[in-house]
């Protein structure tokens, strides 16, 4: 579904990604792995249009999508839950929401995606009137995935989903995935905390300052000793 | 101890806060979607003024149809001011923005005079004077207080209900996120351009029918809109509502006990005053 | 090979009028002089991101105040002037202390300064007993015109020296701060003020200063206007329009080089002259005009004016360290 082919990356003349190539299946749950720093988001940005590369493939089903304007990518399918969530703060959950199928083909649908994204996070039926600011850690993380859904996507991006919650929530948050996948979405997650995140994909990439270093089923990963060592500390 | 006077005066004062708060509106709109301040803004109401007069005077079409074509000239001049002077500038720095303006300002001002002279105009219309429990209202002003009202709330329930509204909203609350959503934020910021323009039209609608018409108009009342937009929170739409009635009290009161041009100089020395105390305004937050 | 051009250049300014120029273009010189000190003082500030749009104030309180003292209390402008100097320092610290210690930049800042110069524009037309209002001014004339004592000089080579010699003063105040310390911190300051804050930079110090001392030159600029020409009006020397007008000729001569202002103001008077001599006043505002599509025209292709266009084109091996302000757009 989603394929990269040596995708090179560059802020300025500042290069953070070298010679990127990965596919995502659709069905999938896929995880980018790897420390601070390592370009994980830049990835996701790269895919979403909001950096630009140079050179290499990057198609979304076939379609090419380094000649798509940025605000136009989600149209082919493709929704990003940010990193930090960047909720709305003064604007309350539905409005969120509501900016979340903000593209022609989704507003149609709008109230038959609402009706779905409540059932499927019933908190946020609760607190629809709420301001999105005033939620929350998990809650917020509940919102932001489930604006990205509102569009109807073919495939979901995530951006460090459990960045700045508690263990607990944490353990919510990828509750949520897992029955997102059981819904039938694909998603491509990026992510430090690797012990958790390994357990909800198939497979995943490690990426370490800008390169692939390793990639293969989570069950590989995770018994993989390097990883263990490098970042589970075990 | 009443003075009817001084309660005629306060309420006049309130009127004409009505139309400083519809022009505060337009600003703070622009300002807090865009974040671009137009110091041309009170030339663009004097656009609209002159798009009416003509209408309306010279070619003889009704009042009610020059207003709305006023609105729409303005409204589309709001437009191509985003589309060829801020767009091209919108990422550098904050008084390139405000050095372009000014520049449109001195253009607009002075094409306007060589166009149609420095001489004032009017369209003439006597509207009458109410009394009302013996203080003597304008009739001009209230219609130009409830039109301003009715405006505001109309613009109020555009943002807060329709898709384009919440999308404006969103916007000035977090402009990157807005291009994951699937957002092309260059068509929000023209349809809020259009919107600002459309407001300042309707103003022009409102000051037509009580003031005079000339090139330099702007300056009577420009700067005060920068003021109350500054006192009240720059972007922040409720703060610069409130202060156009704060202000315009001062002014009316001030003008009441000395002349009217002490009035403004109480009211600026209060701004500035007020800047000391609190320089993100009443209900402006600190960035 | 740079001192050779100042001599060259002071050699043909000093020998001008003994050459015999005829009065109309010494009088385009000399206001050409005088503006372009103020708009020297005005880019003193403005080049570091403190772009003031009440400069416009100070030229009024400038004036006025020595042309009031003059006429009222027959002060003599060699007491007016330093107690108008005065009051504008007053008038700088009093506005900008509060700015900088609350941090009030940028557009907020721009907005502040914009009052400042109403307020003075409108305080002119209140006290119009004493101003005389829209109508102007005139200082009382000492004699047959010319008199140390009035500070007044009839003879236009007199004025054409002394306007030289504060014109050079301007550019001799703005290399001074371009070649200082404080040049420094306040670029730091222009780009990151908390960071500047952070390496023992006293920002709120800093910037009081560059503001008095732009405000009191301006200030001066206002009175040298009002000594030479002997009218003044509201509009002329203080309120929006005129703080515009001197941002606009700063930006198109070149705000980050000494001799930029002076260039902005060659421009915009000479463009005056030209159209008052080739249509006479029949398009009243055709100047204004051209000044003000050519702003819009200049900042979206060419904010570093004329002047600092053809430095960067003819010297792209020196590099010349530009500040962050006002030139391309931001990254991300």
């Amino acid at each position: 579904m989603l394929e990269l082919q040596a995708v090179n990356a560059y802020y300025g003349s500042f290069q953070a990604l070298f010679d990127i190539s990965l596919t995502v299946e659709q069905g999938e749950a896929v995880a980018v792995i790897g420390p601070n720093g390592a370009g994980k988001t830049t990835l996701l940005r790269v895919i979403s249009g909001l950096v630009r590369t140079a050179d290499g493939t990057l198609t979304m089903e076939g379609k090419n999508l380094r000649t798509v304007p940025p605000h136009a990518i989600i149209k082919l399918g493709v929704a990003h839950v940010p990193e930090n969530r960047r909720l709305f703060p003064r604007m309350t959950v539905e409005d969120n929401l509501k900016i979340g199928a903000f593209t022609p083909s989704a507003r149609k649908q709008f109230k038959e995606r609402l009706k779905f994204v409540y059932e499927l996070f019933p908190i946020l039926a609760e607190r629809c009137a709420q301001f999105a600011g005033t939620l929350s850690g998990g809650e917020q993380q509940m919102c932001a995935i489930a604006r990205a859904l509102m569009s109807n996507p073919k495939m979901l991006l995530m951006d460090e989903p459990s960045a700045g919650l508690a263990p607990v929530i944490v353990q919510q948050v990828f509750e949520l995935v897992h029955q997102i996948r059981e819904k039938g979405f694909t998603v491509l997650i990026v992510e430090q905390n690797i012990q958790q995140v390994l357990k909800v994909v198939d497979r995943a990439y490690l990426l370490e300052v800008g390169s692939i270093k390793a990639s293969g089923s989570a069950s590989e990963l995770l018994g993989s000793e390097e990883i263990r060592k490098a970042y589970i500390g075990v | 101890m009443f003075d009817i006077y001084l309660l005629e005066t306060i309420v006049n004062g309130i009127l004409l806060g009505g139309v400083l708060a519809l022009l505060a509106l337009g600003l703070n709109l622009i300002f807090g979607v865009i974040d671009v301040v137009w110091i041309c803004y009170a030339e663009l109401v004097m656009l609209g003024m002159y798009a009416i007069f003509f209408l309306y005077v010279k070619f003889g079409i009704p009042l009610i149809l020059a207003c709305l074509a006023g609105i729409a000239v303005v409204a589309v001049f709001g437009y191509l001011v985003h589309l060829l002077v801020i767009s091209p500038i919108l990422g550098t720095a904050p008084i390139n923005q405000l050095l372009a303006t000014g520049g449109l300002l001195f253009f607009l001002q002075s094409f306007t005079t060589l166009l149609f002279g420095v001489e004032f105009r009017n369209i003439g219309l006597r509207l009458p004077v109410l009394e009302v429990f013996g203080m003597y209202i304008s009739f001009a002003r209230l219609l130009a207080f409830c039109t301003a009202l009715i405006g505001m709330i109309v613009l109020y329930l555009f943002l807060a209900r329709t898709y384009i509204g919440t999308a404006i909203r969103a916007i000035s609350q977090d402009r990157e996120v807005m291009v994951l959503m699937g957002v092309n934020s260059r068509k929000i910021y023209l349809i809020t351009s259009a919107i600002g323009g459309g407001l300042a039209g309707l103003a022009a609608c409102l000051l037509v029918l009580q003031y005079d018409i000339h090139p330099a108009i702007g300056l009577s009342f420009g700067p005060i809109t920068f003021m109350i937009c500054v006192l009240g929170g720059l972007g922040n739409m409720l703060g610069g509502f409130i202060a156009a009635f704060i202000f315009s009290q001062i002014i009316a009161i001030g003008g009441f006990y000395t002349e009217l041009e002490w009035g403004y100089v109480i009211a600026f020395a209060v701004f500035i005053v007020m800047m000391f105390i609190r320089p993100q305004g009443i209900l402006g937050s600190r960035s | 090979m740079n001192k050779l051009f100042y001599l060259i250049g002071a050699i043909v300014l000093l020998a001008l009028p003994s050459i015999g120029v005829p009065q109309y273009y010494m009088h385009v010189l000399i206001t050409i002089l005088i503006w372009s000190f103020t708009y020297t003082s005005w880019s003193i500030m403005g080049r570091f991101g403190l772009v003031s749009l009440g400069h416009g104030a100070f030229m009024g309180v400038g004036a006025y105040t020595v042309a009031m003292l003059w006429n009222y209390l027959s002060l003599t402008p060699w007491i007016g002037i330093p107690l108008a100097l005065l009051f504008s320092m007053a008038m700088a610290i009093l506005i900008g202390y509060p700015c900088f210690r609350f941090r009030i930049v940028g557009h907020y800042f721009a907005l502040v300064t914009l009052a400042l110069s109403e307020v003075i524009r409108m305080l002119i037309m209140a006290l119009r007993d004493y101003t005389g209002g829209s109508l102007g001014l005139t200082p009382e004339r000492f004699g047959e015109g010319t008199s140390l004592y009035a500070l007044q000089f009839a003879d236009k080579e007199t004025f054409y020296f002394i306007a030289l010699v504060f014109w050079a003063f301007g550019i001799w105040v703005w290399k001074k701060i371009d070649t200082s310390m404080d040049r420094y911190a306040l670029d730091a300051i222009s780009e990151d003020e908390d960071a500047a804050a952070s390496v023992g930079i006293n920002v709120t110090r800093q910037k009081l200063r560059i503001t008095v001392i732009s405000g009191v030159m301006t200030a001066f600029g206002g009175i040298l206007y009002g000594q030479y020409l002997m009218y003044i009006n509201p509009h002329t020397v203080a309120g929006v329009g005129v703080s515009l007008q001197i941002v606009f000729a700063v930006v198109a001569g070149g705000m980050y080089v000494a001799f930029g202002p002076t260039v902005g103001a060659i421009i915009t008077i000479s463009l005056a002259e030209f159209l008052r001599v080739l249509i006479g006043t029949a398009m009243v505002g055709l100047d204004t005009t051209i000044y003000g599509l050519m702003l819009i025209l200049f900042i979206i292709f060419l904010p570093q004016g004329i002047l600092g266009a053809i430095i960067e084109k003819g010297s792209r091996k020196k590099a010349v360290r530009k500040p962050a302000t006002a030139v391309g757009a931001a990254p991300g």
